[in-house]
């Protein structure tokens, strides 16, 4: 296969970005911030050039970039990507820049090292969506975990270095068990393919002819490492504290792209590599899912502080992705990916939002407020839409990714229950509470404190921010095809791939 | 231009649009008024050609699907933005459209001088779009989209004056529990709709009814798909047990009330059932359940309506009492006559909200009927008109609430039983009685509000309205009169709406022998009732005042169990809304979260710190204590490579 190095210009541009960067004066603080937003810039329309070539009617993988790295321990440089992971690429490179705009003025101190981190962090996450080798995905995995770690301690709240070390800590441990996981992986491969590999299209044919047993295992040691990033219940208790306490963009980047990196790794590559285990585990990590939404919705309602409801309001949303995947039908997993995509849209919008208005009042707590339509209508306006498109209004994407999902795990056989389905879809019905409920605290009732009625409404950067967002999100709610067809081949690829495992006696019997 | 149906969709967004995003820079009520008005106007116009068209067109080629682009294709799931006109989609949109477009030119006159004149139209005209999606979708998932659209609108317009306080709480208190109850109600709507994605893979409607009508599916699958559907209907259309939110929403503008929350969406739950009549004929035991709660809500929603004395309120619970007829009429398997109830009740229900607004116009924002009286003599149109409407409502011939309720209760009797048409008639007793009280506590009697208060007729702009929807509450019964006198033509309405709702009555036949006489006797006699009913509202209230009071006192528990609407809000927050509150905070939150989860993970770190402590002893930096651990370390090594041979 010939080679196409798109993707690498892609995922490295940001990295070349952030070493210019090191080369200014600190002083020059608008040059570095125009520097930062430029080589974001250039990396999402790489990521333009790269939606427009890609072939939607192919299932294999493209953009395929393949290059001898570690040659004792035949580790490759690889990458490539197909509709899921284009999806969540485009995701990252559409977010990163936004955020960076949205920091412009709450950002004032060490503006070069956060720039510097960000993209970084950048090229970390993009890594791990391209990534087809899994000594390079893990090291992708971990690399990003580095400039986010910095993020919240630095530029994070009274208690960013607890929330920094609980972040790294919580996410190092999965890891760990992951990296053991590969590397049995790789050995393992050794009996059959006669050969050390950590490449992911190798082991595919080799991992689902391991005994259910040791699947099991395998899937267990990865699944934990992603079910912590995702997060699902009951590992979630890093989350609130580490949105609470990190800046707005950390918070964005982190609801909006990094929790996206535990779903993906579940739907790459525990479905496939271990699909007996896959079928076996499903129903318990979907009871997990549902407790997650159920369990997410109702904290965030008691929260007093925006933030903090923001954060347990994406362990609900998230509890539908993995819910989605785990169903493993072409509705629920389709609905899942575009999940991913959503919660990105609206929740990054929610902290984007809460962020506007936390630099004008710094204060987060919900009973500060109060009756702020009449100052900031705008701002009004926006938090509504967003709240809307969180809530699942049909007609704004977050209908379109829940809907599928409860569809699809309805008629799910791997679950074959309806109460997955019926308890899922009662967390539509909390979703409503804890955001109308919050909405109408924030923004209705009277005006009664003073504070608030010197309170101007967003400026023409912030609202330049939001814009783009809110039209993917009607984009989505209206015409999700366009989005859609991107991952379907991929989808049912991993269905297939679930339902059919390779026959490995064929592989032996060829060399 | 049935073709063209799909405009009745666009238009509305379109101007919701233009209000929306430069209302507030026109600043031009007139401008914004027109622009709001002149687009549910065309629309009306629209679906009114289309009808005729419809109307000469033979039987079978009357159903048209006009399909704009696909919305959602995933797996087996094929749903698009199409529109279907046929005689059900018709009939609900010239009812909306055109009680909308007098209702939009009645706002132009309420609204007048708020602060946010362009909001409000934007918001309207943005609730007649969902509106439109919803009966005019060939699919669930339109349908849906449609139908929470509806809520959406309903809950921006409940808390359109967000800063104003209502009852013991706010507005947006009132907003958010509409929405809230209303998303319950969804939750069935969802499963139901899974169901039977389920059960026929597919949620276009044509293709899901005409395999329910041939399919062989267990009856228990019915009856689950039925029932979601019902209790998706009872959010959206106020029904036991979740009306609740209905009377509350009376904190909305009063044109607000009369055409969403009395024309036009509440009924929105009968269209559905209506609309999925197949579904719900075979399912007999959920039709049972239909019945019975909408009698049931009909006549307990008529009870509190007897004594309460917000004049919005009086007719918010006479909203959900006849909500329960139409219900009543889907769970006889009458569904012609409930879409006429429908009809009619939107004419006179929208006609008594409208007179409402402007009686509260004219006596400055008061709703409170004890401190109304002798409001005839200032004005005399709204007058009028709202005796019309209460005639109408309560069943006096010809007006058209005697076509269409009679018929229901007709049915009733004939298809299911005596008892059903009695508690019917009693509820119709009951109609009467409060609408009467009503009507004379406010315009009749003696003055009883003070000399601040000086009551005006209200402008043309509101009470042209009022005339054209007493005229149509007069009649619009006539296109539906019985068999029993029209003779061989037979009920026109039913006539035009019986292809849509043939296949379920030919699976429900339960049409007993009944004779015309029987017909005609029951008729005559829930006329008597209901004219006893208002003539002895008359004594009461006119003649001598004095019997309320002792009557009220005299059962002043039953009173007040009525007045406080049987404590059903207070018992939904004792044993719902406050224990989820509480588990969620204390339980899940700061205990589950924060002292198991969290615990565990603070006391792995302890376990490590602590015994990194003591680990960390070994490393002194003493020489020769190294030395010696080393010693140790290769004698156990070799003891263990001897022992090992």
């Amino acid at each position: 296969m010939e080679n196409n190095l798109l993707l690498t210009y892609l995922i490295f541009t940001p990295l070349i970005g952030s070493l210019i960067i090191l080369l200014v004066k600190n002083e020059k603080v608008s040059l570095i911030k125009n520097l930062g937003l430029v080589f974001s810039l250039i990396a999402f329309i790489i990521s333009l050039v790269i939606f427009f070539s890609f072939d939607s009617n192919n299932s294999d993988f493209q953009f395929i970039h393949k290059l001898k790295w570690i040659e004792g321990i035949n580790v490759f440089y690889f990458v490539g990507i197909d509709g899921i992971s284009l999806l969540l690429i485009l995701l990252t490179t559409f977010i990163t820049p936004l955020t960076l705009i949205s920091s412009w003025s709450s950002i004032e101190h060490k503006v070069k090292e956060f720039t510097f981190f960000m993209l970084i962090l950048e090229t970390g996450m993009l890594g791990v969506f391209a990534s087809l080798d899994l000594f390079l995905f893990y090291i992708f995995w971990e690399a990003m975990l580095i400039p986010m770690y910095f993020i919240i301690g630095i530029w994070g709240g009274k208690e960013r270095i607890y929330a920094a070390i609980k972040f790294f800590l919580y996410t190092m441990l999965g890891s760990l068990l992951m990296l053991v996981a590969i590397i049995w992986l790789a050995v393992y491969s050794v009996n059959i393919l006669g050969g050390f590999t950590t490449d992911f299209t190798e082991l595919l044919k080799v991992a689902p002819s391991i005994t259910r047993d040791l699947q099991i295992w395998m899937f267990l040691a990865f699944g934990l490492s992603f079910a912590i990033k995702v997060p699902l219940f009951p590992f979630h208790t890093w989350l609130p504290d580490a949105h609470v306490q990190a800046p707005t963009a950390g918070s964005v980047i982190l609801a909006g792209v990094l929790l996206k990196m535990g779903t993906y790794g579940l739907l790459r590559f525990n479905l496939p590599l271990f699909p007996d285990a896959t079928i076996i585990i499903a129903p318990y990590i979907s009871v997990l899912a549902v407790i997650g939404i159920i369990y997410g919705a109702l904290v965030a309602m008691v929260q007093t502080d925006m933030k903090k409801l923001v954060a347990y309001s994406s362990v609900s949303h998230l509890g539908f992705v993995v819910l989605g995947i785990f169903a493993i039908t072409t509705e629920s997993i389709q609905g899942a990916v575009i999940q991913m995509v959503n919660h990105g849209l609206s929740t990054g919008a929610l902290f984007l939002l809460v962020g506007v208005i936390y630099e004008r009042t710094h204060t987060r707590e919900i009973a500060e407020y109060g009756g702020i339509a009449k100052v900031v209508p705008f701002f009004s306006f926006a938090l509504l839409f967003a709240s809307l498109s969180s809530i699942g209004l049909p007609g704004l994407n977050g209908f379109i990714g829940e809907f599928l999902i409860l569809l699809g795990s309805f008629k799910s056989g791997v679950l074959n229950s309806w109460w997955f389905t019926v308890f899922a879809a009662s967390g539509v019905i909390f979703a409503a509470v804890y955001l109308l409920w919050m909405y109408q605290r924030v923004v209705f009732g009277e005006l009664k404190n003073p504070k608030l009625e010197k309170l101007t409404d967003m400026n023409s950067r912030e609202i330049f921010v939001l814009i783009p967002i809110f039209i993917f999100i009607v984009w989505i709610g209206i015409y999700p095809s366009t989005f859609l067809n991107l991952s379907e081949k991929a989808t049912k690829k991993v269905i297939y791939q679930v339902n059919n495992p390779v026959n490995v006696t064929n592989i032996i019997g060829k060399k | 231009m049935r073709e063209l149906i799909y405009l009745t969709v666009v238009l509305p967004l379109s101007g919701f649009l233009i209000n929306g995003i430069f209302g507030s820079r026109i600043k031009n009520e007139k401008v914004i008024g027109i622009i709001g008005s002149s687009t549910i106007g065309i629309s009306f116009i629209i679906t009114l050609i289309a009808f005729f068209e419809t109307l000469a067109l033979p039987t079978e080629q009357r159903q048209l699907i006009v399909s704009l682009f696909t919305w959602l294709k995933v797996g087996g799931l094929d749903v698009s933005f199409a529109y279907q006109v046929d005689q059900l989609s018709l009939i609900m949109a010239l009812v909306v459209t055109g009680v909308g477009f007098i209702i939009h030119v009645y706002s132009i006159g309420y609204m007048h001088g708020d602060k946010s004149f362009w909001r409000f139209f934007a918001y309207l005209n943005l609730f007649i779009f969902a509106m439109m999606n919803l009966i005019l979708a060939d699919n669930f998932v339109l349908l849906f989209l449609g139908w929470e659209g509806v809520g959406l609108c309903s809950y921006l317009l409940i808390g359109f004056w967000y800063d104003r306080k209502f009852e013991k709480s706010t507005t947006a208190d009132a907003a958010k529990k509409a929405f809230i109850v209303n998303r319950i109600g969804d939750f069935g709507f969802l499963l139901g709709m899974f169901l039977i994605f389920l059960t026929f893979g597919s949620l276009n409607f044509n293709e899901v009814f005409s395999k329910a009508n041939t399919f062989s599916v267990s009856t228990a699958t019915y009856g689950f798909i039925a029932l979601f559907l019902f209790i998706g209907a009872t959010g959206k259309s106020a029904q036991i047990p979740l009306y609740v939110w209905l009377p509350d929403a009376m904190a909305g503008p009063t044109p607000v009330s009369a055409l969403i929350h009395a024309a036009t969406m509440v009924t929105a739950g009968v269209y559905m059932v209506a609309r999925c009549s197949i579904i719900f004929a075979s399912a007999p035991a959920i039709m049972m359940v239909v019945a019975v709660i909408g009698i049931m809500t009909a006549f307990f929603a008529a009870t509190i309506g007897l004594v309460q004395n917000d004049i919005k309120k009086v007719l918010a619970y006479s909203t959900v009492s006849q909500l329960g007829y139409m219900f009543l009429a889907m769970g006889v398997g009458a569904f012609g006559a409930g879409i006429f109830h429908v009809m009619t009740h939107a004419f006179f229900k929208a006609l008594l909200f409208l007179g409402a607004g402007s009686v509260i116009h004219a006596m400055h924002e008061e709703q409170d009927i004890q401190k109304f009286g002798g409001l005839k003599k200032y004005m005399p149109h709204t007058a009028l008109t709202f005796l019309i409407a209460a005639l109408a409502i309560s069943g006096i011939p010809p007006l058209s609430g005697f076509f269409s309720k009679d018929e229901i209760l007709w049915y009733s009797y004939a298809n299911v039983g005596i008892i059903f048409w009695l508690i019917g008639v009693i509820t119709a007793l009951m109609t009467a009685f409060y609408m009467f009280r009503l009507y004379l506590l406010t315009f009749e009697g003696k003055e009883r509000f003070g000399h601040d208060k000086h009551p005006h007729e209200s402008p043309k702009v509101m009470t042209i309205p009022l005339i054209i929807l007493a005229v149509l509450s007069v009649i619009g019964g006539f296109v539906g009169i019985p068999e029993v006198f029209s003779g061989e033509h037979g009920n026109q309405f039913h006539n035009w709406l019986s292809p849509i709702f043939a296949n379920a009555e030919r699976k429900l036949m339960q049409f007993g022998f009944h004779t015309h006489l029987e017909e005609i006797l029951l008729m005559v006699l829930s006329v008597i009732i209901a004219g006893g009913s208002i003539l002895f509202a008359r004594y009461v209230y006119l003649k001598s005042p004095k019997i309320a009071d002792s009557v009220s006192s005299r059962f002043s528990g039953l009173y007040k169990t009525l007045w406080n609407k049987y404590y059903v809000d207070e018992i939904y927050d004792a044993i719902i809304v406050n224990p989820i509150v509480v588990v969620s905070r204390n339980f899940l939150w700061k205990f589950t979260d924060g002292k198991i989860i969290d615990g565990l993970i603070h006391s792995t770190a302890k376990l490590i710190d602590v015994s990194a402590s003591y680990l960390r002893k070994f490393q002194n930096g003493i020489a020769q204590f190294y030395a010696l651990i080393m010693v140790f370390g290769i004698a156990i090594t070799l003891f263990w490579i001897i022992m090992s041979f």
